[in-house]
């Protein structure tokens, strides 16, 4: 199959900023009418539009796996959410070719009272197979998902990672000629997502269409033939994926785990002190963009100290996604006391295990001067490096079996004592 | 659930033309895609089909809930309204606990789908923000799973009859019929409330308070020959009065039907359906937004 498969023009969707945040109260509404009737105006004629999409126009053609890379808020999710036809459009069109199936996450209608059996059946027809359809491949979705003993037990029995296999198996038996799917694939644990990354490139490679909105650059790079980048909700980039991930990366709307300045003369700093090198390890050194929430995770910080006669603390701001700033953490290495030696030093700070929550953490450098009252920063780096937490969900981190999300900037492991 | 089916035809129909899929903004309200819903049934039957093995596999006495609720009502309303205030059905050879539970019947019904469908938009917000089919589906549904109760609670009203030593009348094959103006009344009215519920939250604590006032708007503890002549057409634009009226009627074979009140009865509850399928369609667009 040739051609067309998504057509995409101008499209476009503008949020009422303050009906983003859901629901009204009867009563307000009532006011903001009584409002408008005695002030002459319209309750909502002071409500901020900001637009999540902004005249976003491109093609895909039939069997091409087209990435979507952007930071937070730069409207990824959007526009998936408008392609699979679960929000409209504010202006612009859309076509599609073929039969459509999205996927925005895996077991959508799962309900914990059915079985195993019944929820494939109702997760299935909610994707939109028939029930013949599922009928014929039920024998398949619980060979793939390994749950075939018990099928016939409620999914509240069952564990996250039988949970998520199960869920994503019915999914990946979804047979759309266009297929468009959010980050799916950061669930369960590292031996499933392989094999979920292997029944994407499979759709991929049997000429289906495929549109992927992830974060995983890695995945991207692996997955998709091509890639568009949105900044603001505007396509900022879009080509071959080893470029725009390139592009993604070294720009300051990417993220990556580490950086390093070869030049002195640009490096972050000045004349006293540069920046050298910023980088993510982990407990045996090694540089990683991710880190399991059990393990420890360090930020190794090089510089060269140029001149004599100032001391020069590391300290580094960590914040996730979102923007909620989890920690500082200041260097209190004695030696930091006196003036620093020139010469390179390389300082690593240890976020013990357990302490973050799951996601992307940004990671911001200072080197600064704390003498006799003052504070003098010679370096600020804001989210020079950044990483992924990930939590496999196996039962021994701070959320236990909850597989679903977790709030806030930390989750320390506590110690429970029980009676 | 059967599992054993052949599937050569699905995988025939499956490979039929090339379909397009097309996204514009909406402008009208109007219309509704009949097509379309009819190519999602099978969601509307599993929907219907999850919220009622859910219902009972949660409870402990489960489909006996939908026999005791009904049954409780009647002899508390036989007790107080039949024992102690006194009130007489029209036909005086009919006992009154076979009267109230008759009236009981369809307006259990009623209530519970009313109370089903305001939240079910809320209820599936799990489903509406992550993926697409025809939204009319969810509050669809909501007024087809209580007609299981209903069924059982028939039950129980055939065994009433038995002990009373009565048959009933030959008019009860016309129920299909009237219980079709209850599911479009409550229909209707699920489409509205359902639909505010998404932006208004409110919609839940008024739910029980409307299906208490509602009761006693009714003509389920009293007949319409009570209320004055001159009154009459204001109990008519309930568009329950004629349900329960007719509803008695086919099965205690009371008298002569009230044509006129049936008819207002069903209009209003068309009108009901018809506005609320209208509003659902102009609010539709935003519920993924806001929900």
């Amino acid at each position: 199959m040739a051609g067309l498969a998504i057509r995409v023009e101008g499209l476009s969707k503008s949020y009422q900023l303050g009906q983003r945040r859901g629901y009204d109260t009867l009563r307000d509404s009532v006011a903001a009418a009584a409002g408008s009737l005695f002030h002459g105006r319209r309750g909502e004629s002071h409500r901020k539009t900001i637009w999540a999409l902004d005249d976003v126009s491109f093609d895909v053609q039939a069997g091409e796996v087209l990435g979507v890379i952007g930071r937070n808020g730069a409207g990824k999710t959007t526009l998936l959410k408008i392609l699979s036809r679960i929000t409209e459009p504010t202006r612009g069109l859309a076509d599609i070719h073929g039969r459509l199936g999205s996927l925005l996450e895996v077991g959508t209608g799962f309900h914990p009272e059915l079985t195993g059996r019944e929820n494939i059946f109702l997760n299935g027809a909610i994707l939109g197979m028939t029930r013949v359809e599922i009928a014929r491949k039920f024998d398949d979705i619980v060979e793939f998902a390994g749950v075939a003993e018990f099928i016939d037990t409620p999914v509240k029995r069952y564990s996250s990672g039988m949970y998520v296999r199960l869920a994503f198996s019915v999914a990946a038996h979804l047979e759309p000629e266009v297929l468009l799917v959010d980050e799916v694939l950061a669930v369960g644990d590292a031996e499933f997502q392989k094999r979920c990354l292997g029944k994407m490139q499979e759709i991929g490679k049997s000429g289906r269409t495929v549109l992927f909105v992830s974060h995983s650059m890695p995945t991207v790079t692996r997955l998709c033939d091509r890639v568009i980048m949105l900044e603001k909700g505007a396509i900022v980039a879009d080509g071959p994926a080893i470029d725009v991930v390139s592009r993604y990366l070294t720009s300051d709307e990417g993220t990556q785990s580490a950086r390093r300045w070869d030049d002195l003369e640009s490096a972050p700093g000045n004349d006293l002190v540069r920046l050298t090198s910023v980088g993510i390890v982990n407990r045996s050194g090694e540089a990683v963009e991710s880190i399991d929430v059990r393990q420890p995770v360090g930020v190794e910080i090089s510089f060269t100290v140029l001149k004599e006669g100032e001391p020069f603390r590391p300290q580094i701001m960590v914040v996730n996604e979102q923007g909620v700033h989890a920690f500082n953490a200041m260097d209190t290495d004695p030696r930091w006391r006196q003036s620093t030696a020139p010469g390179e030093h390389v300082s690593t700070a240890w976020i013990p295990a357990n302490l973050l929550n799951e996601g992307l953490m940004m990671i911001t450098v200072f080197l600064s001067t704390l003498a006799s009252g003052r504070t003098v920063q010679h370096v600020l780096e804001r989210d020079v490096v950044a990483f992924q937490v990930v939590d496999p969900v196996e039962g021994d981190s701070a959320k236990g079996d909850h597989s679903g999300q977790w709030y806030g900037g930390v989750r320390p492991k506590l110690d429970w004592d029980v009676r | 659930m059967s599992v054993d089916v052949t599937a050569e035809a699905a995988v025939a129909a499956e490979t039929a033309a090339t379909r397009i899929t097309r996204i514009r903004p909406t402008r009208s309200a109007l219309g509704i895609d009949l097509r379309e819903l009819w190519a999602y049934h099978e969601l509307l039957f599993f929907l219907v089909w999850r919220d009622i093995k859910v219902k009972y596999k949660q409870t402990a006495i489960g489909i006996v809930w939908a026999v005791i609720q009904p049954l409780m009502a009647m002899i508390l309303f036989s007790v107080i309204f039949g024992h102690l205030a006194k009130i007489k059905p029209e036909q005086r050879d009919i006992p009154y606990p076979l009267f109230v539970f008759a009236g009981l019947l369809p307006w259990t019904y009623f209530s519970a789908s009313l109370t089903m469908s305001s939240t079910s938009l809320v209820g599936n917000a799990n489903l509406i923000t992550k993926v697409y089919f025809p939204r009319l589906i969810i509050p669809l549904a909501s007024i087809f799973s209580p007609l299981i109760d209903f069924f059982f609670a028939f039950m129980v009203l055939i065994g009433l009859f038995a002990w009373y030593g009565r048959a009933p009348d030959w008019h009860a094959v016309a129920i299909p019929a009237f219980l079709g103006v209850a599911l479009l009344t409550a229909f209707g009215v699920g489409l509205w409330l359902s639909s505010l519920n998404v932006r208004y939250r409110d919609i839940p604590y008024a739910i029980p308070f409307l299906t208490q006032l509602w009761l006693y708007a009714t003509p389920v503890i009293y007949p319409v020959s009570m209320i004055p002549r001159d009154w009459r057409w204001l109990i008519a634009l309930n568009p329950m009065t004629g349900v329960v009226e007719a509803f008695r009627w086919s099965v205690l074979g009371s008298g002569v039907p009230h044509y006129a009140v049936f008819g207002v009865s069903s209009l209003v509850g068309l009108c009901l359906t018809a506005s609320g399928l209208w509003y659902f369609r102009r609010t539709e667009r935003h519920f993924a937004d806001i929900i």
